[in-house]
């Protein structure tokens, strides 16, 4: 399920006075509930979020910070960085029943389609440009990626 | 309200729109390219997306990503500032297409102001005078050409339909040089603009540059808040602009403003634009439309007391003017002085890294502007890196004002035009007031 409209629903939930959601899309479903039993299901910010407060960021900032972090992963591996070349939506596989073009340790040449990134309702398929191992994936099924984000890694 | 707009821009006027934006409670989206990725406005949003590389074709004029960059952030609206896609018919078109708000006037009528002939003819129709010229796109029979040319008289000028701000003219002194005056310009506007139509007019030999702003809502209504006066200029670059323009009376105010008002209700113009006019011998000469928000915008709000980029988000939500023609009143006079990391006599570039910024301030300064201390200007964007106004009840107060706040700022590390600045306020001719827009040049020999 699309991690937006997720989203949207988190945001529903909160303006109103439910206290529960449940959403039924097909084979796909999702439960929201406002005192959840388990873990919360924390909303991970997709788009790299500005530091908080607005003046510690300006004072930390030094001579030209790189393009924000990529989501946080403990150990990056070595090796070389496939970067996005575009805004839109990542996508792992070609459609939501399809097995995942790479996994982790698949071996790749160069020219493969490693992913998807949807921009403006088109499916953009993303190539490996080098051959290796795939080592890291950095980008999560279904979130939104920027320009120059790392979404793999390649040994 | 709006909920969240992507600012699809940089620098200074980006920080502008974050401010406005965060007065009524939008939330922000800054996109950039990865040089700007520490951009004051960048690090102060509440999302940002990276566009794309440095190169501005590749990112803040690359259409997909930024509309692309509204969708993944679930943005409602786009803000393109000035320059840039600012006044791209076809983006904003885009930007409809793919279900968000554009926040300007809708495409058909960018387009039509695009056009500078279709422009000159819409505004003849509102009553608003126009350079007398050709009346329409010059055709190839040379006998016409040249019987329009004694008609006008020289010097006349030869300009692009599809150009613009001083792009795509030509100066025409006599007869002998018309013919090919038009081939060559016509050749030049193909290679620019993709479109050889040209058009001519008289040439103005001192005029001074008068422009009107005027802001209209989505339901018909449409108000001027008065001129400014952006004639101290290099190389068709504005250098120094100022709010009211001197020596224009109450009456020719109201007749232009009202002009300018009466066409965008005819033109069905929304949101925010101005009207730029040749000024000489006591008359008005229409010469072309900026269907967007204009770097000058300041000088306009310090004597209106009205915020531009507010009304532009207002009425870009669907609100009514909240305010008639009546209504705005003008008060005091203001001047703005563009400051740009150039030398001064060189007019050389000069990008890096800014070590000690320290701004002026005290009664009538505002300053806007992205710099920070440690902040490093890039090499691949214009040169303007603050806007420094000076507000007086009088031109002479705005004028000291201004004179304190220059000698007060610093810029370390990179050079700037301060200098330039300083010195033309010293200028006898500038403390008078109505210079033209030969004048800087002149003066500068350059």
């Amino acid at each position: 399920m699309d991690i937006r409209k997720v989203k949207k629903l988190i945001e529903l939930l909160e303006e109103s006075g439910i206290a529960e959601l449940e959403i039924k899309e097909g084979e796909e479903s999702v439960k929201i509930c406002r005192y959840p039993s388990g873990a919360p299901a924390q909303m991970p910010s997709a788009i790299p979020q500005a530091l908080p407060p607005a003046s510690a960021a300006l004072a930390a900032a030094t001579p030209a910070t790189s393009a924000p972090p990529a989501p946080a992963v403990s150990e990056v591996p070595e090796g070389h960085k496939v970067l996005c070349p575009m805004v839109g939506t990542y996508y792992e596989a070609a459609s939501p029943n399809a097995e995942p073009f790479v996994k982790i340790g698949d071996e790749v040449n160069a020219g493969d389609t490693v992913c998807i990134i949807e921009a403006m309702k088109m499916m953009n398929q993303i190539e490996a440009d080098v051959s290796g191992r795939i080592t890291a994936i950095q980008a999560e099924n279904g979130e939104p990626v920027e320009f120059g984000q790392v979404l793999f890694i390649i040994a | 309200m709006l909920e969240k707009i992507v600012i699809a821009n940089r620098g200074e006027i980006a920080l502008r729109i974050q401010r406005a934006c965060r007065e009524l409670g939008i939330k922000t989206v800054a996109v950039h390219s990865t040089a700007d990725s520490s951009q004051k406005h960048v690090l102060l949003a509440d999302e940002t997306v990276c566009i794309g590389p440095p190169a501005s074709v590749d990112s803040y004029l690359n259409m997909p990503a930024i509309i692309s960059a509204a969708e993944v952030t679930d943005a409602v609206a786009i803000h393109p500032g000035y320059g840039f896609l600012s006044e791209n018919a076809d983006f904003a078109e885009r930007v409809h297409d793919s279900g968000f708000i554009f926040i300007g006037p809708p495409p058909e009528v960018i387009r039509l102001m695009g056009d500078k002939v279709a422009a000159i003819k819409a505004m003849k129709e509102a009553g608003v005078p126009c350079v007398p010229g050709s009346d329409g796109p010059l055709g190839d029979v040379a006998e016409e050409n040249l019987r329009l040319g004694r008609d006008v008289g020289y010097p006349l000028i030869i300009k692009a339909a599809a150009g613009g701000g001083g792009r795509g003219m030509r100066v025409v002194n006599t007869e002998a040089s018309l013919l090919n005056a038009i081939t060559v310009t016509r050749a030049e506007a193909l290679a620019a603009f993709g479109d050889d139509t040209v058009y001519l007019e008289k040439f103005l030999e001192n005029p001074r540059h008068i422009e009107f702003q005027v802001l209209a809502d989505n339901h018909g209504n449409a108000v001027h808040l008065m001129e400014r006066d952006c004639s101290m200029q290099r190389r068709h670059q504005k250098v120094i602009e100022e709010a009211p323009a001197t020596g224009i009376t109450p009456e020719q105010r109201k007749v232009i403003g009202e002009r300018c008002a009466q066409a965008c209700r005819n033109m069905g113009y929304q949101n925010a634009g101005t009207f730029e006019f040749l000024y000489q011998d006591g008359e008005f000469y229409f010469i072309e439309m900026n269907t967007r928000l204009q770097v000058e915008h300041p000088v306009t709000e310090m004597i209106t007391g009205i915020d531009i980029v507010k009304e532009q988000l207002l009425i870009a939500a669907g609100n009514t003017l909240n305010f008639k023609q009546d209504d705005i009143v003008m008060r005091g006079h203001a001047i703005e002085c563009r400051i740009n990391a150039e030398d001064s006599n060189t007019f050389m570039p000069s990008p890096g890294r800014v070590e000690l910024w320290h701004p002026p301030g005290g009664p009538g300064i505002r300053v806007d502007s992205h710099l920070y201390s440690g902040y490093t200007v890039p090499p691949f964007y214009d040169s303007m890196i603050a806007k420094i106004i000076a507000y007086g009840d009088t031109r002479e107060s705005a004028i000291a004002r201004m004179n304190i706040a220059l000698s007060e700022m610093v810029i370390d590390g990179i050079t700037s035009n301060i200098p330039l600045h300083i010195e033309i306020c010293q200028h006898a001719a500038f403390k008078a007031g109505g210079t033209n827009i030969h004048y800087l040049e002149r003066r500068l020999g350059i």
